[in-house]
């Protein structure tokens, strides 16, 4: 297994893809001359050419439709947004048009297609440019939501979702780009969608996140290790599909579960885990669920106000302590 | 600023009296666009030393299209802008300390230290942003022109936009609605020749002339690396507006001089060095302006260091200002999301109990 980059990892699995089949391409701002506004699609035009790595104007709602209906004629796109933020302008065209083809046409229209490209803030960079747009994409039947934390899983998972046959929102992490880590280099390393995966194995209680708050809920639960709790970080990796039976097992063993995520609390991931929790193991749990999250607001600039508003290890370690009465 | 001479030889006619502009409004907008010279220059030099966060956009170079275009203006006609708007703010009006202090994300800033960069608004002087979303605030000044309309007032609203937004399906969707509702919009594309790293002849296969033509709108192109040809232009333009004239939309020439933004490179694939080299040394509007004002008999050098002397010492005055000014108080994280808390009913759901 190879060392790489978490935008590494994400280009080595465009290359396969685009090599291992002629009907994937690429398109978005900057996505070709200019290898990408994170340079995930390094060197990809030289390789493929200005059909497959196409360079957009700035008509998010435009390219998106463009690709959608390339979608439902028998391509497979694949739409960079320079970061989700911008994808609220074309957001009509995931849902309306993506998300909906195949069931209005009574599954004459597969509509293989992704939708990726960083969400969730970064270093402040204020309200507009600072938001965690998972829930948006995952409220709507039809849409698959991919959220992945690690290189590896960033391979694994882009491969398996372009290969997927229904569209997929497959957000990323501006912060993680330069992450590191082991990857394998097998062509075929892909990630089945709806799996979730242990990232640290506790008993006392359950951390259930996705996508970059992993890396806060790795930071917490070993931080709880020198209080002698050992917490299970659940990395869901797909929310939609979801692996409640990953979520039910840790459930089952810890009795006691926090929700970690980027985003704000209503209507959040979170809620929608907390409910099926609830339902389905409500005799299994011995605290109330808490949740830690954005606080509700838009996210500000100063450098502190920041910092409050973003979900910390401190608070997942806090609300860890809750749930345990401790 | 380049030294290179760009006086015609013989050029003996005062350029002044061909735009009407008195020597005295010539004199302010050098002061002014020396200002914004000096002022982004502290900027980037805050951004290096990681005073200033996040995004960081810098006007270098585009000076004249900023002055020449908002000096002709009224204090209640509107200016709204996209993300590269520091100096636009301090031309409608806004301190040049409250400015750097939103920068700074401090407290003192224009909007408190919550908008940054990007967000600078000022109500007060009818500086209504700072907007991120590339076209976002086109359709929103279109709507600041109806309400000039709505309530039969005499301003108007200027809109600046870069090339690149001129693709965004909401600016055609904007300019429509201006021109069958006669608004009173100056729609203004600081045409600087790039989106980021891409060449607008890349992706438009026509003029920018073009974009407002199919809606009605009158178009014109003026060289804002002119500051005097850019004020008499849109001081006419002010003028025709404000008597219900209807909409116009302006190819505003213009180039910047540094990169993207702070993160991206001056030059690189998608622009030759030698091109900004080229840029810099014969349309650097300061450049132009001076030498004009040298050729007038308006300013001589040493005129000219006094000027930029006191720049300098507004732009290093609007540093120390936002270094001393505290960052917002911690209360403010919840201040602002609502104007309105309601009697009944919860509004906040992170379940801190801090607000
Ligand atoms: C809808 C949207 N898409 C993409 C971006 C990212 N972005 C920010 S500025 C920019 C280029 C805009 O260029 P232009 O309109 O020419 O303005 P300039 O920066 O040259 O002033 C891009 C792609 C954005 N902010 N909003
Ligand atoms: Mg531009």
């Amino acid at each position: 297994m190879a060392v790489i980059t978490y935008r590494e990892a994400l280009n080595q699995a465009l290359h396969e893809e685009m090599a291992r089949d002629p009907d994937v391409f690429l398109m978005g701002e900057e996505v070709a001359q200019y290898d990408g506004a994170y340079k995930v699609s390094k060197g990809l035009l030289a390789e493929y050419g200005d059909m497959r790595v196409v360079d957009s104007p700035i008509s998010e709602l435009g390219f998106t439709g463009l690709c959608v209906g390339a979608s439902m004629a028998g391509l497979r796109p694949v739409v960079e947004f320079m970061t989700f933020n911008f994808a609220f302008l074309a957001i009509d065209q995931v849902i309306n048009s993506a998300a909906k083809m195949y069931y209005m046409s009574e599954g004459q229209f597969p509509m293989p297609i992704v939708f990726r490209g960083p969400t969730g803030g970064a270093l402040q960079l204020s309200a507009q440019h600072s938001q965690a747009c998972e829930t948006y994409y995952s409220h709507a039947p039809g849409c698959k939501v991919v959220t992945p934390a690690t290189p590896a899983d960033a391979k694994g998972l882009l491969k398996a979702s372009i290969r997927d046959n229904d569209p997929v929102a497959f957000m990323e992490g501006e912060l993680l780009y330069n992450l590191k880590g082991e990857v394998p280099e097998d062509d075929d390393y892909v990630i089945p969608l709806g799996v979730a995966d242990l990232k640290n194995e506790g008993g006392d209680v359950s951390i259930v996140t996705h996508g970059k708050m992993v890396h806060v809920a790795l930071q917490a639960a070993s931080k709880l290790e020198k209080d002698g709790i050992y917490a299970d970080v659940l990395d869901l990796r797909t929310i939609r599909p979801l692996d409640m039976d990953a979520i039910l097992t840790t459930v089952r063993k810890t009795n006691r579960v926090v929700y970690l995520e980027e985003g704000w609390p209503y209507a959040g991931t979170g809620a929608q885990i907390v409910s099926m929790i609830q339902e389905e193991a409500f005799d299994d749990l011995d605290a109330p669920i808490l949740r830690v999250t954005q606080a509700d607001v838009p996210m500000p600039y100063a450098k502190n106000l920041e910092l409050l508003a973003k979900p910390s290890a401190e608070r997942v370690i806090e609300a860890c302590k809750k749930v345990l009465y401790r | 600023m380049a030294d290179a001479t760009t006086k015609k030889k013989g050029a003996k006619t005062d350029v002044l009296k061909q735009y009407g502009v008195s020597p005295e409004l010539a004199l302010d907008m050098m002061r002014d666009m020396l200002l914004y010279r000096r002022f982004e220059e502290k900027a980037e030099e805050g951004y290096a030393i990681g005073k200033i966060g996040g995004f960081c956009h810098l006007h270098i170079g585009q000076e004249g299209a900023c002055v020449g275009s908002i000096k002709p203006l009224r204090p209640d006609d509107y200016v709204m802008s996209a993300y590269r708007e520091h100096t636009q703010a301090i031309a409608k009006g806004v301190t040049p300390n409250a400015v750097m202090a939103e920068l700074y994300g401090k407290a003192d800033g224009a909007s408190g230290g919550k908008g940054g960069s990007m967000h600078i608004f000022d109500a007060e002087v009818r500086f209504m942003g700072g907007h991120g979303i590339v076209g976002g605030q086109v359709p929103l000044a279109t709507g600041i022109a109806w309400k000039i309309k709505y309530r039969k007032e005499d301003s108007v609203v200027i809109v600046y936009m870069g090339d690149a937004a001129v693709n965004q399906g909401g600016f055609h969707e904007a300019l429509n609605m201006a021109a069958i509702w006669d608004l009173p919009a100056i729609y203004v594309v600081e045409n600087n020749e790039y989106g980021m790293g891409t060449a607008f002849s890349r992706v438009s296969k026509t003029d920018m002339t073009t974009k407002a033509l199919p809606y009605g709108i009158p178009c014109s192109t003026v060289d804002g690396q002119d500051v005097l040809a850019t004020y008499a232009h849109f001081r006419g333009l002010a003028e025709e507006v404000r008597g219900g004239g209807g909409p116009r939309f302006v190819n505003l020439q213009t180039y910047r001089f540094r990169g993207h933004s702070m993160s991206d490179p001056v030059s690189g694939t998608y622009r030759p060095t030698k091109e900004v080299e080229q840029k810099k040394a014969e349309h650097d509007p300061i450049v132009t302006l001076r030498e004009q004002l040298f050729a007038a008999g308006h300013l001589d050098q040493d005129g000219l260091e006094v000027m930029d002397q006191e720049a300098r010492k507004i732009a290093q005055d609007a540093a120390d200002f936002a270094e001393n000014s505290p960052p917002p108080d911690a209360s403010q994280l919840y201040a602002h999301v609502w104007a309105e808390i309601n009697a009944n009913g919860r509004l906040f759901f992170d379940g801190r109990g801090e607000h």
